[in-house]
């Protein structure tokens, strides 16, 4: 047990931090923005994420004979701590760094990785994931979007909702039932769609923010080569598996420095900010809750230190990285209710010119009333936790 | 960075799980708590030949020189199979108490005497106001030749009545800062103007007790760290105590996570086990976060003080909300799980409660350190 850098982590961390502090771009505010999705800035998130391909510093994870740097995951944990510690922009392409990549070096075909990897490191090329639609949410493997074999294509169609990031993708991982008289996990196939395949359309969704961070999608009899498939016909389900499993497994240590930025700033604004004329930061009850978040926020980065380990010495994310997902949704809900409430009555505010602070918390506030929901909602996480951790009955 | 146990520790794990699965059974637990002192001299002098009293004590003080880590280890293991003993009063608050304070012969007199299990130490800090702070301690050492007389009424000094020895934690000069003017002293429980009364307790292996102590006098040789200074030293102390409990109640939740796990994978209902229900089966669920939760923060507060490291204090407050609150309402949620069985006296699930509580309680309630917490924010 030792929570210390080894010298070449030390090493490492010192590399990494300094070519962010060179390269972070002059105008990217990092008070502001730092905590608010990507969709809005799309070219200068693009452009971000060229400069960190360039410096080798995007998909470090990834295998070196793929683009990527080989990262250990430890790295990978230090390179993540040190984004957030300096409030760097996030990478554009984060479906394709974190999910869609992955899934083609577990699962694709020689040509496909040599197609799509390097394009996604670089941002040439941005993808989305195709897999909720209206009547399939938490029950995924209910989707009802068909394929069907023509000739030496596929014809697609269906409906998916939730897609982030479709407006500005080229490719879209996407399943779509190709056995319809099979079990519902059976006939499902994974593919690997060009968006710009005639017949598919992309209407934004606006949210509760007022931003529109994902989409609805309509496929009509869009036509793709037959080779657009990754692994085999009807083993779609499989695949998207390990697509999940890295959602949740990787994706766990970004989320808890999130975090821990989020409560060091709603520190400082409980210090910064009077309650009865006073600095909310002494009100014992606000205290208390501040604390609490700590240990919330404290547990979920030291979780994920173990799942780490145990993530080195297995090889494959375990479903640990559901159980952060569910305590970091929970937590930031949490912190985003404590935020409205130090601001005081401009907690009713959406923006303030007054106090730009308001905006920020607000957006924050707001967006994590989506935490709970999105990649997985937390009684589907605690199904995942009972069934697969706790090893207790299936619900069904 | 690793967050990975050696193989030494696996082995110190495992062996202790056998020896307390055999030998901390249940049986004796009601046994001891029916019993006139709740102690069980035999067990006692069987974990003192395993050296287990030693194992966070300096090797140049009589230990065995391991670290909080392996203490850490031990002490989940006797959390739990709800170990009934004075091992925490002795080993994991009057040690670290005596180490951080104690110097030349009587620091090897005692520690080594701790680590061999032929001493038996507490440390006495709340009074009748029951505040666990600097500002709540009234009782009063006062110089005379040689010495002090010290007098004050101690109460919730855990296993007083088995201890050879009670640290006093007393006033010896009235400042502005209440922190400042406080000893402690060493006074031994055989002393004439000691008198020590157990309290009816709510874990009756591990009994409270009320001590009073008139007039005695304590050489100047038996002052622990300096006069009107020990404060600081005492607080960094309880640290490492707080994490030993932490590592307690780890043992605990853990324990009644898997108990309730296995009863709701068998307890039938409405044809089916009522694991399968997600009313039940989201609470074990819950119980999971909050165990993995104390975990987590408890090795790391253990790490964080054997190494010293600046952010140690906050490791350490953080492990003792986490891991105290996790036993109490996993505790909770393992009698909800069991249902009518599991609130009766003859099921074992409010032993487990009784204890979660007391370790709650103890050093402090979680409020009392979710505001050390917020007051260690940078």
């Amino acid at each position: 047990m030792d929570f210390r850098d080894s010298p070449e982590e030390a090493a490492f961390r010192k590399e990494i931090r300094e070519w962010l502090e060179a390269n972070i771009p002059a105008d990217w505010d990092r008070s502001q923005l730092s905590l608010i999705p990507p969709e809005d800035r799309v070219d200068m998130l693009r452009d971000w994420q060229r400069r960190l391909h360039e410096g080798g510093w995007a998909g470090i994870s990834w295998p070196k004979e793929y683009g990527g740097r080989g990262a250990t995951l430890i790295e990978q944990a230090i390179f993540n701590q040190e984004v957030a510690r300096q409030k760097a922009p996030p990478p554009i392409n984060v479906i394709g760094l974190g999910m869609a990549g992955p899934t083609i070096i577990n699962h694709g075909s020689h040509e496909q990785k040599n197609r799509y990897l390097e394009k996604i490191l670089s941002a040439e090329e941005i993808w989305c994931q195709g897999f909720s639609e209206p009547g399939a949410g938490s029950d995924l493997a209910g989707l009802r979007s068909t394929a069907i074999l023509d000739g030496d294509s596929w014809i697609i169609n269906g409906q998916k909702v939730w897609t982030s990031l479709a407006h500005v993708s080229q490719w879209c991982i996407f399943l779509a039932r190709t056995d319809t008289t099979a079990p519902k996990h059976k006939g499902i196939t994974y593919f690997l769609v060009d968006m710009s395949s005639p017949g598919i359309e992309v209407r934004p969704l606006r949210q509760i923010t007022g931003s529109a961070d994902f989409n609805e999608m309509f496929f009509t009899d869009v036509r793709v080569p037959r080779e657009s498939i990754l692994g085999e016909v009807n083993d779609g389900w499989r695949i998207a598996m390990t697509t999940l499993l890295h959602e949740r497994g990787t994706l766990g240590f970004a989320l808890s420095v999130g975090a821990r930025v989020a409560l060091d700033e709603l520190i400082g604004l409980a210090r910064e900010t009077k309650k009865n004329g006073k600095p909310a930061f002494e009100d014992p009850t606000i205290r208390q809750r501040l604390a609490s978040l700590h240990v919330e926020v404290e547990s979920l980065r030291l979780n994920n230190y173990r799942a780490l380990t145990g993530f080195m010495k297995s090889g494959m994310p375990g479903p640990e990285g559901s159980l952060s997902k569910l305590i970091w949704s929970e937590s930031m809900q949490r912190l985003g209710d404590l935020a409205v409430e130090i601001l005081g009555p401009a907690g009713m505010l959406e923006r303030w010119d007054a106090n730009p602070r308001v905006n920020t918390w607000q957006f924050i506030h707001l967006r994590s009333r989506g935490h709970t929901i999105e990649a997985g909602t937390s009684e589907i996480l605690r199904n995942i936790v009972a069934e697969r951790v706790l090893g207790l009955p299936k619900h069904k | 960075m690793d967050f990975g146990f050696t193989e030494e520790q696996e082995a110190l794990r495992k062996s202790a799980r056998e020896f307390l699965t055999d030998r901390s059974t249940t049986g004796l637990v009601r046994d001891l708590m029916a019993s006139k002192t709740g102690f069980d001299e035999k067990l006692w002098k069987e974990m003192a030949d395993l050296g287990w009293m030693g194992t966070a004590i300096a090797e140049e003080d009589g230990g065995l020189g391991l670290s909080l880590i392996e203490l850490a280890i031990l002490v989940e293991e006797m959390g739990r199979a709800l170990l009934p003993s004075p091992f925490y009063s002795s080993v994991g608050l009057a040690a670290p108490v005596i180490a951080a304070t104690a110097d030349g012969a009587l620091r090897k007199t005692l520690l080594g005497g701790i680590a061999s299990g032929e001493l038996r130490a507490t440390v006495a800090i709340p009074e009748e106001e029951g505040r666990w702070d600097a500002a709540g301690i009234k009782a009063k050492a006062t110089p005379v030749d040689g010495g002090y007389k010290l007098s004050g009424t101690k109460v919730f000094v855990p296993d007083a009545h088995l201890a050879d020895e009670i640290v006093v934690v007393a006033r010896t000069g009235k400042t502005k800062d209440p922190r400042e003017g406080i000893s402690l002293f060493l006074v031994p429980t055989s002393d004439r103007k000691v008198k020590v009364k157990t309290l009816d307790t709510i874990d009756r292996t591990r009994r409270l007790a009320l001590v009073k102590i008139g007039g005695v006098e304590v050489p100047v040789d038996r002052r622990l760290g300096p006069e009107g200074g020990a404060w600081p030293l005492l607080e960094r102390a309880l640290d490492h105590s707080a994490t030993v409990l932490a590592a307690e109640a780890t043992g605990l939740a853990t324990k009644v996570l898997e108990l309730s796990r296995d009863y709701a994978k068998e307890r039938t209902q409405f044809d089916k086990p009522i694991g399968a229900f997600q009313a039940i089966s989201h609470r074990i669920a819950d119980m999971l976060v909050l165990t993995e939760n104390a975990r987590s923060t408890t090795y790391y507060a253990a790490w964080a003080i054997e190494e010293g490291v600046p952010d140690a204090a906050l490791a350490a407050a953080t492990a003792k909300v986490a891991a105290s609150e996790a036993a109490r309402v996993v505790s909770q949620g393992g009698m909800q799980v069991h249902g009518g069985i599991g609130f009766t006296w003859e099921h074992d699930m409010h032993l487990y409660y009784r204890r979660a509580k007391w370790v709650e309680m103890f050093l402090g309630d979680p409020s009392i350190w979710r505001e050390r917490v917020a007051s260690l924010f940078a």
